[in-house]
């Protein structure tokens, strides 16, 4: 049996910025069903971690209930996590988020916990640009309930069982346009040379991040007529441009014809270097990523890559103007500086 | 690149790095498993039936399979494959009613064998149960050749080699020991179908032009020699200052047997640095745990000889300078030439192929260095009755090549016995069989152990040194023997890909360990083994590289080092990935081999 990994890795392996190679950035061995999209991502949330030389301690993963949420056990065992109660990753997130700016924080969450029972959550996040990566592992059905059509299913998607889905999909990527959302990108688990970028480029993005990936139900939803399934997905996929996301202080090598490419500068000096494959389309324009996600509804396609992108945002701690220090490291004279200040403080506001 | 041709049986015998690496190809993983699962006799059987010698192999083999094992890549040190024979070979039941015997009613041709060395008897061996009357020539008082005159008790107790030697005799060959062949052409006078040269390599080198060589010749031994003479109990003692020459296991065999026949102050010396001895470095270990100084870098000039007894040796110091196409040269450190006391001195700085009793007209073509031409594959002289093999066909090697050669020689002479084309050589047989048997279960034990290599253990010195028949190394105990056969990667277990039932999902490139599988879009070898998740340095390991995939890719397998721990089938949600068994077994002379 091998429930077991072997410790034994490549002698050769690749070591990032500081030294760690991807094995720093593993986590557990997955449980999920074998050939799970679920597993994919973790496996490029690994790779992003690695690329980006993110410290493993300096990350927090959050998550809320579902196959999808499992996955953190999966990905940076080394990391901070918090497997909150079934659709209040959010308010888990704000928190932490707020007593705390100084961590990187990754938010995992599938159609159920999002686009169901933490919808009111999922919405606020959003709607208060929290600076997180908020990644919705997204397969239409209720996988660990035996596969029953949720809120993201396609009308007219077929389930395993044979029925078909009534009802139309909440899309994520629309409602993230509504709410605000200053980072809106989908991708496919299977298509990882998008994937990786995406995420790089989304956990340096200094607000909301949203990125909704399809990621096949191998066991439930991965039958003929499902609009979920690795192979309905591949034939139907589209996407706004190729991605390549170029760290800060790297040369741009790659060149482009003029008038297809785009470059994104990011606040962090890095720079989205964008092959456009979308006629009209320009990444930090709403209005035509907007236009850009009904044309590819309209055609039965699948749009993916980055949708929309609000390069210069401010985060909720810039809005609200809160304290630069997270709250553990607030010393007491800091916290209680004493009767003068008070004194101070009251004669302030007579 | 273009897909890999799994078909070609050479493709998956190369993943089993050390049966590949082995001269005879014996299935080593496969014999490691049974002696896990405790069955000794059937692990013995695999080797015999590949190796004829698993007891002697066990003890004295020279291991070309422990420096190909993949674990040496993985961690530190392969597995003990060898030490492993031996707990096969120890714990055996009885394998006599297992060995296949003559049949009553020959066949009516007659071989003889000249030599009853490895190479001998292997030929014996292959062809006795087919029907052919053997007939084998030795010197000596009994059968075994080198392994018994130059291995010395103390390794290869005699009883061990007895019991393997006697297995094949007692097949009903015909055996006339005490007997000197001194003429080839009398041989081929008689009415034999095939006579087969087996006869090593029997003249050790000399220092014949080094001063003071024949004045001090009372006390200077050639080395094989010396060990022969020992083993056949005409010598029981040397003087207590002994000077061995030479870097290879022979100078460290003579060594140690002068240390049990009263040496007390011995020293190996050799011309050519310690690192590049030609002795195998567990050899170079043994000697040294016996209070053996080897002392490298050190060219004998002189034998220092007074009033007709000889005092000792002189030496140059040198060092070696190596030129920019690594050619080595030994140069004098210019240091005063150094003195070593010695009461014997055992010469043992090779062996060469010798064969006065073949004579020149027998159509038996020799080359410039006075070696016959034989066919490297067919083993066949430029006289088709008459077969090399062993030392004497190819030069000196070791017992593996040796009963390596010895099968492909017994494969020629049936064919030729049977008027058949020599050239027509059987084809391996290979099996490839899926482990399949649960969602979480195969049927090997696929979890990779963490363990370093477990150490033989010794008996002591003060008692194995006072007795030159009492075996030094004690063999890995029944656990130590399951523990370190746990060890083994199983790479005979291969990652078979099915192209058309992947789903391109990448679970298989996420979960594997050692990130050997990558997806990517084909490219050339050279390009392809840069882009992979780890770079393929190790060329001379193969890529697995698939037909193309749905989305235009190939699935990249670098086979370096792969654990074969099956994460990639497990993950695999369409089975595309299976775990499936390659057995792999050189074809001997058998007439179920031949179409009539």
């Amino acid at each position: 049996m091998t429930y077991i990994r072997p410790t034994f890795r490549h002698p050769n392996l690749p070591k990032n910025k500081i030294n760690y190679t991807k094995k720093d950035y593993e986590g557990a061995l997955s449980t999920l069903c074998a050939g799970c999209g679920h597993d994919s991502i973790s496996g490029a949330i690994i790779q992003a971690c690695f690329e980006l030389a993110i410290e493993p301690h300096r990350l927090a993963k959050l998550s809320g209930i579902g196959c999808s949420s499992k996955t953190p056990a999966y990905f940076l065992g080394n990391s901070h996590g918090f497997n909150s109660v079934h659709g209040r990753m959010p308010s888990v997130a704000t928190g932490a988020y707020l007593a705390n700016r100084d961590l990187v924080y990754f938010g995992v969450s599938g159609d159920g916990d999002s686009a169901s029972i933490g919808m009111g959550q999922f919405v606020h996040a959003i709607r208060r640009n929290l600076n997180m990566t908020y990644i919705v592992m997204n397969n239409g059905c209720y996988g660990l309930t035996k596969g029953q059509d949720s809120a993201t299913a396609d009308a007219g998607s077929i389930s395993k069982a044979g029925s078909t889905n009534l009802f139309n999909a909440i899309d994520l990527v629309g409602l993230g346009l509504e709410l605000g959302a200053t980072f809106i990108a989908r991708s496919f688990s299977g298509d990882k040379t998008q994937l990786i970028p995406l995420i790089k480029a989304a956990m340096s993005h200094p607000g909301f991040a949203l990125i909704d990936v399809i990621s096949p139900c191998v066991t439930f939803n991965n039958n003929t007529g499902s609009t979920k399934s690795y192979d309905y997905v591949r034939e139907h996929i589209e996407a706004t441009s190729t991605i390549d996301f170029v760290p800060t202080m790297e040369e741009i090598t790659t060149s482009y014809e003029e008038g297809d490419s785009k470059e994104v500068a990011l606040h962090d000096g890095s720079v989205l270097n964008l092959q456009k494959l979308n006629q009209g389309w320009n990444p930090e324009d709403k209005l035509s990523a907007m236009i850009a996600l009904q044309n590819a509804k309209t055609k039965g396609e699948i749009l993916t890559g980055l949708i929309y992108i609000e390069p210069k945002t401010q985060s909720l701690h810039e809005v609200l103007g809160t304290c630069e220090t997270p709250l553990n490291e607030l010393k007491e004279d800091l916290l209680c500086p004493g009767q003068d200040a008070l004194e101070a403080l009251n004669q302030s506001l007579r | 690149m273009e897909p890999t041709n799994v078909n070609d049986p050479e493709y998956y015998h190369k993943v089993v790095d050390c049966q590949y690496a082995c001269p005879a190809h014996t299935p080593v993983p496969e014999y490691i498993r049974l002696i896990a699962a405790e069955r000794y006799t059937e692990a013995y059987m695999i080797n015999w039936e590949s190796n004829v010698f698993p007891g002697v192999l066990g003890r004295t083999c020279d291991r070309p399979c422990e420096p190909a094992c993949r674990r040496g890549r993985v961690e530190e040190e392969p597995v003990a494959i060898c030490r492993l024979k031996r707990v096969a070979a120890d714990n055996k039941g009885d394998v006599k009613n297992l060995i296949p015997k003559a049949p009553k009613q020959g066949n009516g041709k007659k071989v003889a064998l000249i030599g009853a060395g490895p190479a001998s008897l292997t030929v014996a061996r292959d062809l006795a149960p087919l029907g052919y009357e053997i007939h084998v020539f030795d010197e000596q008082i009994k059968g075994g050749g080198m392994m018994r005159s130059q291995i010395p008790s103390f390794r290869l107790p005699e009883a061990v080699l007895d019991e393997e030697v006697n297995n094949i005799l007692d097949m009903g060959i015909h055996t006339h020991f005490k007997t000197y062949v001194s003429s080839l052409k009398d041989v081929l006078a008689k009415d034999y179908d095939a006579v087969f040269v087996g006869t090593g390599a029997p003249r050790g080198r000399d220092l014949s032009d080094l001063q003071g060589r024949k004045e001090g010749a009372a006390n200077i031994h050639i080395g094989i020699e010396w060990l022969a003479s020992v083993a056949f109990e005409h010598t029981s003692k040397i003087g207590k200052n002994v000077i061995v020459l030479g870097g290879g296991n022979t100078a460290m065999d003579c060594c140690r047997t002068s240390r049990r026949l009263g040496g007390e102050n011995v020293k190996v010396v050799v011309r050519s640095p310690f690192t590049e001895m030609k002795a195998s470095p567990w050899e170079k270990e043994d000697a040294m745990h016996e209070d053996i100084p080897i002392l490298d870098n050190h060219v004998p000039k002189s034998f220092v000889v007074e009033n007709g007894q000889l005092k000792g040796m002189t030496f140059e110091k040198v060092h070696a300078v190596y030129d920019e196409k690594g050619k080595r040269s030994l140069v004098s450190t210019g240091e005063d030439h150094v003195f070593i006391e010695a009461d014997d001195v055992l010469v043992a700085i090779g062996q060469e192929n010798s064969f006065p009793w073949i004579e020149r007209d027998l159509g038996i073509e020799f080359d410039k260095w006075e070696m016959p031409k034989v066919d490297a594959v067919t083993f066949q002289s430029t006289n088709p009755k008459v077969f090399f093999g062993g030392d004497a066909a190819l030069g000196p090697k070791n017992v593996i090549t040796a009963v390596a050669q010895g099968h492909q020689g017994a494969i020629s002479i049936d064919l030729f016995c049977q008027g058949k084309s020599l050239a027509d050589r059987p084809a391996p047989f290979t099996n490839l069989i899926s482990q399949k048997m649960g969602i979480h279960e195969w049927s090997y034990d696929s979890v990779v152990a963490n363990d370093h290599r477990f150490v033989v253990a010794q008996a002591d010195k003060t008692i194995t040194l006072k007795d030159r028949k009492k075996e030094v190394e004690l063999g890995f105990n029944k656990l130590e023997g399951f523990k370190e056969a746990q060890r083994c990667l199983n790479c005979d277990v291969q990652t078979v890909f099915t192209v058309n039932r992947c789903i391109e999902c990448d679970a298989c490139m996420d979960i594997c360990p050692t990130s050997c599988i990558t997806f990517t879009d084909n490219g050339t070898e050279e390009d392809l083994r840069t882009r992979l998740m780890a770079p393929a340095l190790n060329l001379e390991q193969d890529l697995l590289v698939s037909g193309t995939l749905a989305t235009g890719r190939v699935m990249v397998k670098d086979e370096d080092v792969c654990l074969h721990c099956g994460l990639c089938a497990e993950r695999c949600p369409t089975s595309a990935w299976d775990m499936q068994k390659f057995f792999y077994n050189v074809t001997k002379a058998h007439h179920g081999c031949q179409t009539a």
